[in-house]
């Protein structure tokens, strides 16, 4: 492995209509580390795990992925991390199944169907394989987008309030996904406002809009 | 490379053929517009021949415009157009992909009914070819055209009205071709010049489009 922290961001800015949201926000992830982002509503949480996907672009500074600015990386990134927004990227009229393997496609994997079904099964939605995502409910569908990490095979995983609309069992479920993803060596950022239980693993923080 | 280009389209056919009724809405609609011109102007041959190309032609463009609204939206409002952005490939590649796939999906359909309408319109059969030619070169330049227009007005109010303000003007050339082409094999002058053009047209759209779309795209998801 070379010097660089896998993961690192320095000095960003985000501005939204001529406010700042934040200014001079700097991390570094390396592998086998959580990153949580702290912050109320409106403070630029999500802005901020928009900028490391990719999708923005920050007002100042700069994200680099090993070494790397992330408009050079775009292809290496795009096969290395995986992201679940606050809206799922699933389709309606496809089924959990189809949803997942069609991702599965785009991203260039592939993906047979048996794994495909164990990582829904893992997400408890064993019942569900062949229903279109659109009559399932919202915390399902959540699954649904979430059973898509176990199977993206990604090192870094940008979470925007993962557990929105989760059970208590789903809670637990995902709480250790990613457990065991940071536990495997893998990369996790993400935003929740509810308490998070990584029994054993204090995930590093980062505060935005203070 | 192909290979995501294959998934585009075959994703978006697919989600097509889950939404029939959203797809079958531009071919009615192109059906019934070309369908009126002939009960609207009345059954004189003369007076239909020579309005029939620039009918059909105008007919597909409307269609076309009509279907564009929804090449972006749907997978902005629900996220996966995110997802599809941040697959490991050029953005480029992927509005390649949804325009070729919104051709297979709606111009196609075009290309097959044009000839059975062109029939109302008392089209002889070599104009009828050339109708079909022109289309075939014509719609692929409407979809990549359109792609751009689709991805400027992404979550815009009022996206629509807007892209029909946008586009129509770069519609214009596909539309004088496209409708001349016909209009010369009818008057005796030939094709080709017209066909020619549009097929330069064609390779412009091809080479340029996928690039602008993309940056719109980045912009408009920002």
């Amino acid at each position: 492995m070379n010097a660089f922290p896998v993961l690192s961001a320095e000095g960003l800015a985000c501005e939204r209509s001529e406010h700042t949201l934040f200014h001079g926000l700097g991390f570094e992830l390396d592998g086998g580390e959580a990153l949580l982002v702290r912050g109320g509503n409106g403070r630029g949480k999500t802005s901020l795990l928009r900028i490391l996907c990719g999708l923005s672009q920050p007002a100042a500074g700069a994200v680099h992925w090993r070494g790397e600015p992330l408009a050079r990386v775009h292809e290496q990134y795009g096969r290395e991390m995986a992201y679940v927004g606050h809206v799922n990227g699933i389709k309606d009229d496809l089924t959990p199944l189809e949803n997942l393997r069609l991702a599965a496609d785009l991203g260039g994997r592939t993906l047979d169907e048996d794994a495909a079904v164990a990582a829904l099964e893992q997400l408890g939605l064993g019942r569900c394989l062949d229903l279109p995502a659109r009559v399932l409910s919202f915390g399902q569908r959540r699954r649904v987008a979430l059973a898509g990490l176990v199977t993206a095979g990604a090192l870094l995983w940008i979470l925007d309030e993962p557990l929105t609309g989760l059970d208590v069992h789903g809670v637990a479920l995902v709480e250790g996904l990613i457990r065991d993803h940071v536990l495997a060596g893998g990369m996790v950022i993400m935003t929740t406002h509810q308490p998070l239980s990584l029994d054993g693993l204090t995930p590093k923080s980062v505060s935005v809009g203070e | 490379m192909l290979r995501f280009l294959i998934a585009v389209i075959r994703r978006d056919i697919l989600l097509a053929a889950r939404r029939r009724g959203d797809w079958l809405t531009a071919q009615f609609f192109f059906v019934m517009v070309t369908s009126l011109f002939p009960l609207g102007i009345g059954p004189e041959p003369a007076m239909l021949r020579t309005i029939g190309p620039g009918v059909v032609w105008v007919a597909a463009l409307l269609a076309c415009l009509l279907s564009l609204g929804r090449l972006y939206a749907d997978d902005h409002r629900d996220g996966s157009l995110e997802q599809l952005l941040l697959a490991p490939y050029s953005n480029a590649l992927l509005a390649l992909g949804k325009a070729i796939a919104h051709w297979i999906i709606n111009g196609i359909p075009l290309l097959l009914i044009a000839p059975v309408l062109g029939i109302q319109f008392g089209l002889p059969a070599d104009a009828l070819v050339v109708l079909v030619l022109s289309l075939a070169i014509g719609t692929p330049v409407l979809s990549l055209l359109g792609g751009i227009g689709a991805a400027l007005t992404l979550g815009l109010r009022g996206g629509g009205v807007l892209i029909t303000l946008l586009i129509l003007p770069l519609y214009v050339p596909v539309l004088i071709f496209g409708a001349g082409a016909v209009d010369g094999t009818l008057s005796g002058t030939g094709a080709e010049a017209h066909l020619s053009l549009l097929g330069a047209v064609l390779v412009m759209a091809l080479l340029v489009a996928p690039w602008i779309s993309a940056l719109a795209l980045r912009v408009s998801v920002e």
